[in-house]
């Protein structure tokens, strides 16, 4: 009944992004707006589009209600079709109980249904919290070509940094002898990107023996690559090389956007032949008043723009009111910074309000302390009274009275 | 829900020749205006805010750049089960059957007869506004008019058959003359009509048959007498484009904030073809001051009191000032322009000089190299 598909992927996107803190108190992580007009799932979905790859099943759990809306029937990623395109996948109750996902493994292996209608060879396995562009029909060559039956995409990270990551130890012939999760003392420099692909047949047979293990966290990493690679299954490095980010920690999401303005990264948003898409909130285009000072920033529909704004990024239908300065920050959709109000080195998330002459965040120069020095972020909807004071670092999940000083964290 | 019955028509050719510069490649509906939009966008928006439905584009030549902006009307949310977007190309290429408003009309009754819609509101592309329909309708239906012309008062444009009334203390026109004959403000027609779709049926085979193939000739002025034609004045901003200055003025127009909270109002969003561009990067070396600018542009210039379309690339050491920049423009290195209306996919080499006047931009032509 279903057309068979060569290769399907399937998006993690059920988890909840606690690192992200008050950004993801009421959205899953992969709806997370970034970039001024996406948000982090379009990366995944667009690469999907444009690597050819025409099903894909998104795996949600935590706070699924705007994701759900913001994929709808997939249309602005030109995924609904007929029988392919994008499926929205939540936990859901059988004859024999109901269970939520329980690790990634799990997720996928409740869902085996889904993916055996298709038919098809290969399973795509991505995660929902990465910025990057990547042909995923290259790495299916490469698995092809190996005869594989796990290829994970690698990329090759500076050594002082491949500690942080979980790290691959490959043969010359880019296979894969042994997982190395955080290494003190890393034996190589190529970071797993959570990008999988598997032969169908080998995955389907160790989704079931990892969910007989009661032992078992039915994680990919920790359970079922290691389960794949002690049988001797036939595991290979995918080497990427371009821009890609975890933007799983504010800092992170923070250094992601400003990597935007900098003409030196090599992630081109501009390029028409791999085109990011997303759902478009149809605005008039920006209208810079006569006061506005625009540096290098990047700014989208909608906007009124009053005052000074100096390598930030600006998301739809934000008001920057004049003598405001927004400096190195992140504004979310529908924000407004009123007369007089200093925003820097902060995020400021969906409809936040920023009252005149208030202050949020502060630049590290200004700062004795190092440590005390962080990216200042306020939830969304949250007013911050006027002339109120959010210091570095700081976390606000609620609304800051006029002349409120919001104590260090 | 709906309130009112109504289909739209428009006719999408209609005063082409008014701006016969930039309408060389392309319809009067598919001009561009605004930074993204074109100017069907604005007539198309306001039937569906309305809530039409069922909206026919009548169009009889240069028509592919506007059959590639409509698509299948998805982005207006008129790509329907039940309804939504019909383009009306020309029956056949005997130019005979094509003739004024009534031939055009004649053309498409095989589509007026499938229809099921008690009203039908005509509309011409040239006026940018942000018109509510519902209440055009309302008038219409609570005054019991044979035709409602939509209206607005002032100095007539310089349009060939626009018409100009006199209107009684209820509305309904005393007088009707077509074409502007001096430069007092009157009452003119800004190209929307609503009446029935059977009193439409009838008289468009009855004009037919009797030769009489202007509309506003002759029906509305021939049988004033007979008919109860009404004006309806639109209560909100109307923007007629029926000369290249004209068009230059209201596109500036949009730099004053009354005029977008007029055109652009939340209740009431125009919606176009989206493009999928990347958001406007400012380099460096930006100064942009009281401007306009659509997504995909890449600014590092100097840009004062433009509209910079889509897509437009405007380097650094450039100088602008008063231009209307169509998407994908490129504009080089240390180029002056003032008063300019550079059409889609110009590219202004590195050193260029252009100065226009306030009533007469310069305006160049689509994919020129300057």
């Amino acid at each position: 009944m279903f057309r068979k598909q060569e290769c399907v992927a399937m998006l993690l996107a059920g988890g909840q992004g606690s690192r992200l803190y008050a950004l993801t108190r009421r959205i899953a992580k992969p709806a997370v707006p970034f970039g001024g007009k996406y948000r982090i799932i379009d990366f995944p979905l667009s690469n999907c589009v444009n690597s050819g790859i025409e099903t894909v099943g998104v795996l949600t759990q935590y706070q699924p209600l705007e994701l759900n809306d913001y994929i709808g029937s997939g249309q602005p990623w030109d995924l609904d079709r007929m029988d392919a395109g994008v499926h929205v996948l939540p936990p859901y109750q059988r004859n024999k109980g109901a269970d939520w996902y329980k690790g990634t493994a799990n997720a996928i292996y409740q869902n085996i249904d889904f993916i055996e209608r298709y038919d098809p060879e290969y399973v795509l396995v991505l995660s929902g919290d990465h910025i990057y562009k990547m042909d995923y029909s290259d790495m299916l060559a490469q698995h092809k070509a190996n005869e594989a039956d796990c290829t994970i995409a690698v990329l090759d990270v500076p050594k002082e940094e491949a500690s942080r990551f979980g790290i691959l130890n490959t043969n010359p012939d880019g296979s894969i002898y042994e997982f190395d999760e955080k290494p003190a003392v890393p034996k190589s420099t190529l970071a797993s990107m959570g990008i999988y692909i598997f032969t169908w047949d080998k995955l389907r047979k160790y989704l079931i023996a990892d969910e007989e293990d009661t032992t078992s966290q039915n994680d990919f990493g920790k359970n079922l690559l290691p389960a794949m690679l002690n049988a001797g299954e036939r595991m290979f490095a995918y080497r990427f090389e371009g821009y890609w980010k975890d933007v799983g920690t504010i800092d992170s999401l923070w250094e992601a956007n400003m990597d935007l303005l900098n003409p030196k990264v090599p992630l081109d948003l501009a390029d028409t032949g791999w085109k990011i898409y997303s759902r478009n909130p149809g605005m008039p285009p920006h209208y810079l008043a006569d006061t506005a000072q625009v540096q290098n920033s990047s700014i989208t529909e909608g906007c009124t723009i009053g005052g000074k704004v100096e390598g930030s990024v600006i998301f739809a239908g934000v008001t920057v009111e004049e003598g405001a300065e927004i400096v190195h920050s992140i504004l979310m959709p529908g924000t407004v910074v009123r007369k007089g109000a200093k925003v820097q080195y902060a995020i400021l998330a969906e409809d936040v309000e920023v009252g005149a002459g208030a202050v949020v965040g502060e630049s590290p120069e200004e700062i004795d302390n190092l440590d005390r020095w962080g990216v200042a972020v306020v939830a969304s909807g949250i007013k911050v009274g006027q002339e109120g004071f959010v210091p570095a670092k700081a976390m606000v999940e609620k609304d800051v009275a006029d002349k409120e000083v919001i104590p260090y964290a | 829900m709906r309130n009112y019955n109504a289909l739209g028509l428009i006719f999408a050719n209609m005063h082409d020749e008014a701006i016969r510069d930039c309408t060389a490649v392309r319809s009067m509906g598919s001009l561009p205006f605004g930074g993204r939009y074109r100017l069907i966008d604005f007539v198309l928006s306001g039937m569906v805010n309305a809530g039409i439905t069922k909206v026919g584009v009548i169009t009889k030549s240069n028509y592919q750049s506007l059959m590639d902006h409509l698509g299948s009307g998805k982005a207006w949310d008129l790509s329907r089960k039940n309804e939504g977007l019909y383009f009306l190309p020309p029956r056949s290429s005997d130019d005979a059957m094509y003739q004024g408003r009534i031939g055009s009309l004649a053309d498409v009754i095989p589509f007026l007869n499938h229809s099921k819609e008690e009203l039908v509101i005509l509309s011409d592309c040239h006026v940018v506004s942000s018109m509510d329909y519902q209440a055009m309708l309302k008038a219409h239906v609570e005054s019991g008019a044979d035709v409602t012309v939509a209206c607005q008062h002032g100095v007539v444009p310089t349009l060939s058959d626009i018409p100009v009334m006199t209107l009684d203390a209820e509305k309904r026109v005393a007088d009707l003359l077509i074409g502007r004959i001096s430069e007092e403000e009157a009452y003119y027609g800004v190209g929307a009509y609503v009446m029935r779709k059977d009193w439409l049926l009838r008289t468009v085979t009855e004009a037919v048959a009797r030769n009489q193939l202007h509309f506003e000739r002759d029906v509305l002025q021939r049988r004033l007498g007979e008919l109860r034609i009404y004006g309806y004045e639109v209560p909100s901003l109307m923007m007629p484009i029926y000369s290249v200055e004209s068009y230059f003025k209201a596109n500036l127009a949009l730099l004053e904030n009354e005029v977008r909270e007029q055109l652009f109002p939340k209740s009431r969003p125009v919606y176009t073809k989206l493009k999928d561009c990347d958001p406007v990067q400012y380099g460096l070396h930006a100064q942009v001051t009281n401007s306009l600018v659509g997504d995909g542009a890449h600014v590092d210039g100097t840009v004062k009191n433009c509209i910079v379309f889509r897509g437009a690339n405007i380097s650094r050491h450039a100088t602008l000032e008063n231009c209307v920049i169509m998407q994908n423009v490129t504009v080089g290195d240390n180029c002056k322009l003032g008063n300019v209306i550079a059409d889609k996919n110009v590219v202004f080499r590195n050193g260029c000089r252009l100065q226009g006047s306030d009533s007469y931009p310069v305006y160049i032509a689509k994919n020129s190299i300057v």
